[in-house]
């Protein structure tokens, strides 16, 4: 692999809330290659956006970022002062979220706030800044970009808003876009475009992003590399056709597995028993273990390491490790 | 207000209600302690007070006319020679209950016509708020005023002076809590919730006290600590001005009017400092109070 | 399958547009127009649409949530939308509703078991004596234990949330169901809970569904006839086999095309939609879906095509074919 952009080691992030810890992201790395796209995938609660969020220091009071190291070209964000984080948000790390309708001031115009960023982070005048947003509006896609730039955001439908999003933050030419679930809020044709014009952007300006969803389709269709989340920490990832092909964990094997496919309907889905735990009270040892059909004794004694086999497939669970039960063959055939 | 009864072991780890909740968070918050604390001294003061005192409150004792404070007389003695500290507790009886009485009475009123108000809407809505309009167009004081002279003028016994009291500031609150509480049903109403209720086939009356007024309570709470306030100083400015509550029954306000006099202000400082005093606490003990509440209570509500 | 239960006719709904001094109308949203469909018996029907085709307003004008501007519904016999107040209040013993969110569906203040138990005194099928156990027993068939009855609704997950509101709606042991987008807002390994429980209940009461949704693989799951509607009218409908092997509605062969299916070497001939959906406000002359429709001749756009039948079991509004 090429040079990270971004490394993230141990990161944890803790929320305290009435006197008690909750863990919402507990030792967590990995790293963003150039380029490429990685997918942080899970459940809500499984610490996908505060992971997000964390890498630009934008979490909110009670949580905070507790341990660990988030190295940008080497440099850690989390030593970095007001200032340069200031410079580094939108400039070279920029962030679309879920909701594009709130992430947009509803009282100025798409114009006003895309030549903002502008004039924040270049050194260009007003009439240039404009200029070079009418040309971004072009690039994401939407017609009429003058008048785009005229209208205020609730004169757009929200496929349209979030295409102006990624105008927005791509008006720096960022190395690394962070996508919160950007496309849960809008229909399937509108997110088949979105994400069609993210590969599209990948492709032409070698910027890599960090994509957070819950839709393991949409993994499929965008992703280089998967992340699978679970309670604050990561149990699984892979490259996409790895995991897709052979996923392990037995949390992965059941998502995949409870989410009908078309025209590979079976007469009953398959369940995950059971409920996310509560992130302040995790039992001691892994996490999924009272959800797991695979759980053995050890399962509940201590949290498995994360294992990488020849391939580069790392998983969190005991199944996988050597010498406890009787190793990948059983896990394999279910 | 469950209609299940519930069986004592069902649930160990019973819920906390959010009742509980909040008060235990209200228990956090030191001013609101403080400030509960003070009034449950004003109200054993008040209420307990006069029985353990050797005076009565009538007791004229022309020896000791305007004696100043010693201790036999811990407060001094007013122009008849009766004791101050007695009457200040007898006084902070009346005030107290004309607060809460006219608070408990504008709070049924308003809230039942609100709530009606707000779920029928329509005609029923116009009408109710109508009146509500016109007499909240109407300053209240000069309204109090007129139907106090009203009063005077018929001669109604002073007894019953009271109760007409605290009919009059309830008749003066209602319609400002009737419009808070159309303004939530009215929100409440567009709830997934009660859509569902009205799937369901549920009752009107369950809807109204079941379904939107319980969701009003936090608000509801509110308001009334804030309008128990406001009704003792309007008590206290009506006796004050010789319209509420007269002589000799004693109240806070009426006995400040011994103020109006120059030389017993200057003179006799014993007999207008209490009760001022018994005021300004109270109120203020009741307001800091029912700030407390609304920050436990609804925390959106900060600020406003 | 003989004697539909529910029977649409050229159903309208419009909602007035305020706006002026006045706040006279000055032009409507046609949420639902002229959607006819029928349901039978036992079956699970899909209504499968994005965001302001008009599905949901279809499903609460079904249930007559709010009044309707023309058509009919006929449940059984009943035209519903004529019933007197008394008779309609009956209806609803046997037509219920279940909201999409779970969370603001249930009233804060209101103990669950208390939510399930109203309905059923309201409706007088259970006494202050036995409702405790009536109660008991539905949520256990929900898959919820007994003692959560005297639970406040915040303590609860979404996932339980919706078991709680599915057993509020199915205590009054109702033949049909309208769900809409009941597990949109749950997890990916809570929906599958949720869509099972869908399954066993309608096994063990027979009951018929009326299931909103967006997501084509849960429908496809679930509902044997799938109807799938585009500003407001129905495009195509379908048994569940014609309708995925064999979709004819250029809509429907773009949407298919558009779920993300989770396998990353299967490569896939998508067909992209260009712009948004139109307002319902103001909606394309002729066939609705013109503006996008990458086949469209110049009969799409003046001409509204009609509803009609293919085969057996599929019908489409389109000129082309």
């Amino acid at each position: 692999m090429e040079e990270p952009i971004i490394t993230v080691r141990n990161l944890q992030t803790f929320f305290h809330l009435e006197g008690r810890v909750s863990k919402a992201v507990d030792n967590v790395s990995f790293s963003v290659p150039k380029g490429k796209v990685i997918c942080i995938v899970g459940e809500s609660g499984c610490g996908k956006s505060v992971t997000a969020l964390s890498l630009l220091r934008l979490v909110d009071f009670p949580g905070r970022i507790a341990g660990g190291e988030i190295l940008f070209h080497n440099r850690d964000i989390l030593k970095m002062n007001t200032k340069e984080i200031h410079n580094l948000r939108g400039d070279k790390i920029s962030m679309i979220f879920q909701e594009p309708m709130t992430s947009l001031n509803p009282v100025f115009t798409i114009g006003r706030q895309i030549s903002e960023t502008l004039l924040e982070h270049t050194l260009c005048d007003r009439k240039e800044a404009w200029e070079e947003g009418v040309e971004l509006i072009k690039k994401v896609g939407l017609p009429r970009a003058e008048k785009i730039m005229d209208s205020y955001p609730h004169e757009l439908s929200g496929g349209m808003l979030q295409r102006v999003m990624i105008a927005i933050a791509l008006s720096c030419q960022p190395e690394l876009l962070i996508a919160d679930e950007p496309t849960t809020a809008l229909d399937v044709t509108i997110q088949a475009q979105v994400l069609d014009l993210l590969r599209q952007l990948r492709d032409q300006s070698d910027m890599s992003i960090l994509f957070i969803t819950h839709d393991l389709g949409v993994v499929a269709e965008i992703a280089d590399y998967v992340i699978v989340m679970y309670a604050g920490r990561i149990i699984e990832e892979a490259p996409v056709t790895e995991l897709f092909r052979h996923p392990r964990h037995p949390y992965t094997r059941g998502l995949l597995k409870s989410r009908p496919v078309i025209g590979q309907r079976r007469d009953r889905l398959y369940s995950i028993k059971g409920q996310v735990p509560d992130l302040s009270e995790l039992p001691q040892g892994c996490y999924f273990a009272d959800r797991c059909e695979s759980c053995m004794e050890p399962c509940r004694k201590e949290y498995p390491e994360s294992v990488s086999d020849a391939g580069g497939h790392k998983t969190a669970c005991l199944l996988y490790k050597e010498g406890v039960a009787n190793g990948s063959t059983t896990a394999e055939d279910y | 207000m469950s209609i299940l009864k519930r069986k004592a072991s069902s649930d160990r780890k019973r819920s906390k209600s959010i009742w509980e909740q909040s008060f235990r968070r209200l228990f956090k918050n030191r001013s609101a302690v403080f400030s509960a604390c003070i009034l449950g001294f004003m109200f054993l003061f008040s209420f307990v007070g006069p029985l353990i005192s050797p005076y009565s409150s009538n007791g004229i004792d022309v020896t000791v006319m305007k004696h100043p404070p010693d201790f036999t007389h811990w407060l001094g003695t007013d122009i008849y020679g009766r004791d101050v500290l007695t009457r200040l507790m007898l006084a902070g009886r009346i005030s107290l209950t004309v607060g809460l009485a006219s608070m408990v009475l504008s709070l049924l009123l308003g809230s039942l016509l609100g709530a009606v108000s707000g779920y029928y809407g329509g005609i029923v809505d116009s009408i109710i708020m109508r009146i509500a309009d016109i007499l909240m167009s109407i300053p209240s004081l000069p309204l109090l005023i007129i139907i106090a002279a009203m009063l005077s003028e018929f001669k109604v016994p002073t007894d019953y002076r009271l109760y007409i009291v605290m009919l009059m500031l309830s008749l003066v609150g209602w319609p400002g809590l009737a419009r808070l509480i159309r303004g939530q049903i009215l929100s409440l109403r567009e709830q997934m919730y009660m859509k569902a209720a009205d799937v369901l086939g549920l009752g009107t009356w369950r809807k109204i006290f079941h379904h939107l007024l319980p969701n009003t309570y936090p608000l509801l709470i509110v308001v009334a600590t804030l309008s128990t306030a406001s009704g003792i100083l309007s008590e206290s400015t009506l006796s004050f001005l010789g319209l509420g509550v007269v002589e000799p029954t004693s109240s806070w306000g009426n006995m400040i009017t011994i103020a109006n006099n120059l030389i017993d202000f200057q003179k006799h400082p014993w007999l207008w400092i209490p009760p001022g005093a018994a005021i300004f606490i109270t109120v203020v003990a009741i307001n800091v109070l029912g700030d407390a509440v609304r920050d436990v209570l609804d925390p959106k509500m900060k600020g406003r | 399958m003989d004697r539909p239960l529910l029977k649409i006719t050229d159903l309208k709904k419009y909602f007035p547009v305020k706006g002026g001094l006045f706040g006279r109308p000055v032009g409507w949203v046609r949420a639902v127009d002229g959607v006819s469909f029928e349901i039978f018996r036992g079956e699970a029907f899909g209504l499968v649409g994005e965001s302001g085709s008009g599905k949901t307003t279809l499903g609460q004008t079904v249930l007559r949530m709010h009044g309707r501007t023309s058509g009919q519904v006929m449940f059984d016999g009943l035209d519903i939308h004529s019933l007197p107040p008394k008779e309609f209040h009956k209806t609803h013993t046997r037509m219920q509703y279940i909201f999409q969110d779970p969370y603001s569906s249930l009233n804060p203040r209101i103990r669950i078991g208390d939510a399930i138990a109203e309905p059923l005194l309201a409706h007088r099928l259970a006494t202050r004596a036995d409702v405790r156990e009536q109660v008991e027993s539905i949520l256990a068939q929900c898959g919820m234990a007994a003692r959560f009855m005297d639970r406040y609704p915040h303590e609860f997950s979404g996932g339980q949330r919706q078991r709680i509101v599915i057993a509020r709606a199915i205590a009054l042991n109702p033949e049909f169901i309208v769900a809409d987008e009941p597990v949109s807002s749950l997890d990916v390994s809570i929906q599958a809970q949720i869509i099972n429980l869908f399954s066993d209940l309608q096994e063990e009461r027979k009951l018929t569904y009326l299931f909103i949704s967006h997501d084509l693989g849960i429908v496809e799951h679930l509902c044997s006839r799938i109807a799938i509607m585009y500003l407001g009218s129905v495009v195509e409908l379908a048994t569940r086999s014609e309708l995925f092997l064999n979709p004819i509605h250029p809509y429907t062969k773009a949407l298919l095309s558009a779920v993300p299916i989770p396998d990353p070497e299967r490569k896939r001939s998508r067909i992209v939609l260009n712009g948004d959906v139109p307002s319902p406000e103001n909606p394309p002359s002729g066939c609705r879906f013109h503006t996008r429709c990458p086949f469209a001749k110049d009969i799409c756009r003046e001409k509204v095509p009609e509803f009609r039948k293919v085969e057996d079991h599929h019908q489409v509004a389109c000129h082309l074919f």
